[in-house]
């Protein structure tokens, strides 16, 4: 059998909601939500959350990853190498990025799927203010690892394709938005190519009827559509109504959130229209129930944050804020980088052989027992830790100030001073619980600063943190 | 702590500190000129040419032993740039006295310079060489505001009590600096103000952190047993220590963001070198490093001046007030003196230089005798320490 061994989703933490994009411009009011990359994340960190569970201790070791979005961080270099970092991936794993087109997404997965293989799909979505792209769009990841054997959680069936070229949707490379031609045109463009690819996936898997189905497109009327070409029951709400749609990222979205919910035994039907149709039919196993992904789509939907739309314009770029009067951060050293590469994009610190003294960053020498080299290195990226003490920090620049820096005491043992993301300062206590988080945290010289973060994290995660 | 001491073995024979605070129309090269020439002054007849080897002490404001000799036009003298954080003055100040201990040289000068307004930013602002970009790089005042929660914590006080203690801190140190002339604020500034002030970290308001400013300041020292031929108020070395630690604050759980292991450190070092066994009673007056109001606090503990979590106490009754029963920061303290890195720990000694000699005004301590200096550079868990004591008496 041959499928998708694990999965796992990523929803950044910040909402803005419909009405407040509305309000601001002065416009009538809109319904709903969309997900927002905070000023600290982008597709490479938010590729990293959602595939973090994925690689835990006793998964199979992916060959392969995958990594798709239109919105890389990096051209020419590869995005996909950081992610390889901070998810500690072995250095014999080819790692590669499908990128610039929505969909670059089924690549990846396509991808993945032929080679056992890590398939990451992210997306933050912009558009110019006031557009329709910018409030139905939303940002976030989802990630599978492919395989064979009996631990396969969703066997892959069957896939077929069309593909045509016509101007639906295009970005000139560098413009933060999109242009789009008139409805209608995608409208009637699409529906023959789709009728194709999905009559041609069910054939071939058997399939008459899917239990489920989940539509993906940049082209709204298209993906609703489709949709209406199915029985309302295999398709209950979708994420475009509170998360928004999430380009090369919303088809992996759409699947994980019905991977957390589908039984056993169950069809699903994947459709993308994008330049064209993809159909993936994936029926899933007995094995789903003890392989879902740690947190659900529709959890992580429940425990958003409201952000303005200040906020936004300013995370995004568009509202350039006067600053406070101190230097600009310096560009990470390349070579000073890739020594640490293990520290910087892993959290991997180091223990002392001698009197298990934890180091975080990695030390030569115990700062107890004074031993030179003799440590076992060890990644903390997972371990939760608790606030020892912190400080608001409202002269330092940030996007998003005040700063909150706090120093944390991990459970096992070891301490890290570092900031905190996603944070209510009013909320901040000693003894406060934080989870690990990887974070761009700042950019200097065209240079993506990637480090770690810690996030307070409810007890209700905590906990399933603990019992895992 | 394996040091010996130089115990009444060199003595200061002048000191010259210029005004701190905002010298725009002086370059650092202007502030060596000033400081220099009012110690040099300070010793009728006594030239630059017989001044036999410098130490000069700076953060930023020049490289090399060249930022003073290029200044003074040193007659081909050695000069060594000293750089050690905020605690530069104090270890240009330590090593001057070495050599002349060691009997190397008889006469040396130390001297510390800090241009800071030239910068245009906000605070203290450090360049470091480059690296992998994950150390946490906050503000100089968030890594101390990381003290203030955790005092509290561990002793049991709520935020309230605790933003009245430091207050009470920085309303004491403004209160002295308006007594003095040189100081960079000069303006007693109401309890209410100090704890009303725009939040700048944590529980810290603008009023909680101590002045950036220009200036400089320079000591003349001599054997000790040659002072009296200089002037007949010499201010002889009692101990001089020094704690560089080994940064376990950051990395180690057991470090509670209450106290300065290095701090202890030193001055348990610095008291066995003077013989003193009793700080609280036997040192007249102290200037301390009160780069934030939340550091004086620790200190006074870490210094053995009040019992562990009693601090506070003490502070609330006035212990550490000008006419208190250990008058801490008598010229105003970092807080209302200003903080030009590489003068202050030389800013320091200049005071207990003034009130030894029984010349500091209004702010005169009665009876003093002996004097503390603490000078602390880097962050909570993770920096150096200064502690001299200096006397107006051998013996």
């Amino acid at each position: 059998m041959h499928g998708i061994l694990r999965y796992g989703a990523y929803l950044p933490a910040a909402r803005l909601s419909r009405a407040e994009i509305a309000s601001s411009l002065g416009a009538p009011p809109l319904q709903g939500s969309r997900t927002v990359a905070a000023y600290d994340e982008d597709t490479t960190s938010l590729a990293v959350e959602a595939a973090r569970s994925l690689v835990v201790d006793g998964a199979p070791r992916p060959a392969t990853l995958h990594f798709a979005t239109t919105a890389p961080a990096y051209a020419d270099k590869t995005n996909a190498t950081a992610i390889h970092a901070a998810l500690g991936l072995d250095a014999h794993c080819f790692a590669v990025d499908s990128v610039g087109a929505v969909r670059s997404g089924v690549g990846a997965l396509c991808g993945a799927a032929q080679t056992a293989g890590l398939a990451v799909l992210s997306d933050i979505r912009t558009g110019l203010p006031g557009s329709a792209d910018e409030q139905s769009g939303g940002d976030g990841a989802a990630a599978f690892l492919f395989g064979d054997g009996e631990d396969v959680i969703a066997e892959f069936c069957s896939m077929a394709s069309a593909t045509a070229e016509f101007l639906d949707r295009w970005r000139v490379p560098g413009e933060l938005h999109s242009r789009v031609w008139e409805e209608r045109f995608g409208a009637q463009m699409y529906a023959p190519l789709v009728r194709d690819a999905v009559g041609r996936a069910l054939e071939a898997a058997g399939v008459t009827q899917p239990d489920r189905i989940v539509v993906s497109s940049p082209h709204a009327r298209a993906a609703r559509a489709t949709l209406a070409m199915f029985p309302a029951a295999s398709h209950p709400e979708g994420l475009e109504e509170t998360a928004g749609y999430s380009g090369a990222a919303h088809a992996g979205l759409g699947l994980a959130d019905t991977l957390d919910r589908a039984h056993a035994g169950q069809t699903i039907l994947l459709v993308v229209a994008s330049d064209g149709c993809d159909a993936l039919v994936l029926r899933t196993t007995a094995a789903l129930d003890a392989r879902r992904a740690p947190r659900s789509v529709r959890a992580q939907l429940a425990a958003g944050r409201p952000i303005s739309y200040s906020s936004y314009l300013t995370w995004r770029g568009l509202l350039r804020r006067e600053a406070p009067r101190r230097p600009d951060p310096a560009m990470p050293a390349p070579p000073a980088s890739a020594r640490r590469e293990p520290w910087k994009f892993g959290l991997v610190g180091s223990r002392c052989r001698r009197c298990s003294t934890a180091h975080l960053p990695p030390a030569r020498v115990c700062v107890r027992c004074q031993a030179v080299d003799e440590m076992n290195p060890e990644r903390f990226a997972e371990s939760r830790a608790r606030v020892a003490t912190f400080a608001i920090d409202h002269l330092a620049w940030s996007m998003a100030p005040p700063v909150v820096a706090a120093v944390v005491d991990f459970d096992g043992g070891g301490r890290l001073l570092c900031e905190l993301a996603d944070v209510d300062p009013a909320q901040v206590r000693i003894g406060t619980r934080v989870a690990m988080t990887f974070r761009r945290l700042y950019t200097a010289d065209g240079v993506h600063n990637y480090f770690w973060k810690a996030r307070p994290v409810e007890d209700e995660e905590d906990g399933e943190q603990r019992h895992s | 702590m394996a040091s010996n001491g130089i115990r009444d073995r060199v003595a200061v024979v002048g000191m010259g500190c210029t005004a701190f605070g905002e010298h725009w129309d002086k370059s650092a090269s202007d502030l060596l000129i000033d400081a220099a020439s009012e110690c040099f002054a300070a010793v009728p007849g006594l030239t630059q040419n017989e001044v036999d080897a410098y130490w000069l002490g700076t953060l930023g404001s020049g490289s090399s032993g060249l930022t003073l000799s290029r200044a003074l036009k040193i007659d081909y003298r050695p000069v060594t740039r000293v750089e050690n954080f905020c605690a530069t003055g104090s270890e240009a100040f330590r090593n001057a006295c070495y050599a002349v201990a060691s009997g190397a040289y008889d006469r040396v000068m130390a001297i510390g310079v800090e241009k800071l307004k030239d910068s245009g930013f906000s605070g203290l602002t450090s360049a470091r060489p480059p690296d992998d970009g994950t150390a946490y790089s906050g503000t100089a005042p968030a890594a101390f505001s990381l003290l203030a929660p955790a005092y509290c914590r561990r002793y049991g006080i709520d935020e309230n009590a605790m933003k009245e203690i430091i207050t009470r801190i920085a309303w004491k140190n403004h209160q002295n600096g308006a007594l003095n002339p040189r100081a960079q604020f000069r303006t007693p500034v109401s309890k209410e103000t100090i704890a009303g002030s725009p939040r700048v970290a944590g529980m810290l308001g603008i009023y909680d952190c101590s002045g950036v400013s220009d200036g400089a300041a320079a000591a003349l020292i001599v054997r000790a047993e040659d002072a009296r031929d200089y002037t007949d108020h010499p201010m002889y070395v009692k101990a001089l220590a020094f704690v560089a630690g080994p940064a376990a604050g950051p990395l180690s759980p057991e470090y509670d963001y209450t106290t300065f292991e290095e701090v202890v450190r030193c001055a348990a070092d610095a008291y066995a070198q003077a013989g003193i066994r009793e700080p609280r009673r036997e040192i007249s007056m102290a200037e301390v490093h009160d780069c934030f109001t939340p550091t004086e606090l620790v200190l006074m503990e870490d210094l053995g001046f009040s019992e562990r979590g009693q601090a506070w106490r003490d502070v609330l009754d006035g212990f550490f007030d000008l006419d208190g029963g250990l008058p801490v920061n008598p010229d105003g303290g970092l807080k209302s003196f200003g903080h030009p890195i590489g003068a202050s720990g030389l800013r320091m000694l200049f005071e207990m230089w003034l009130q030894l000699r029984g010349e500091a005004g209004e702010r005169q301590v009665p009876e003093a005798t002996l004097g503390l200096t603490h000078n602390l550079g880097g962050s909570p868990g993770d920096c150096v320490s200064f502690v001299g004591i200096v006397g107006g008496e051998l013996g």
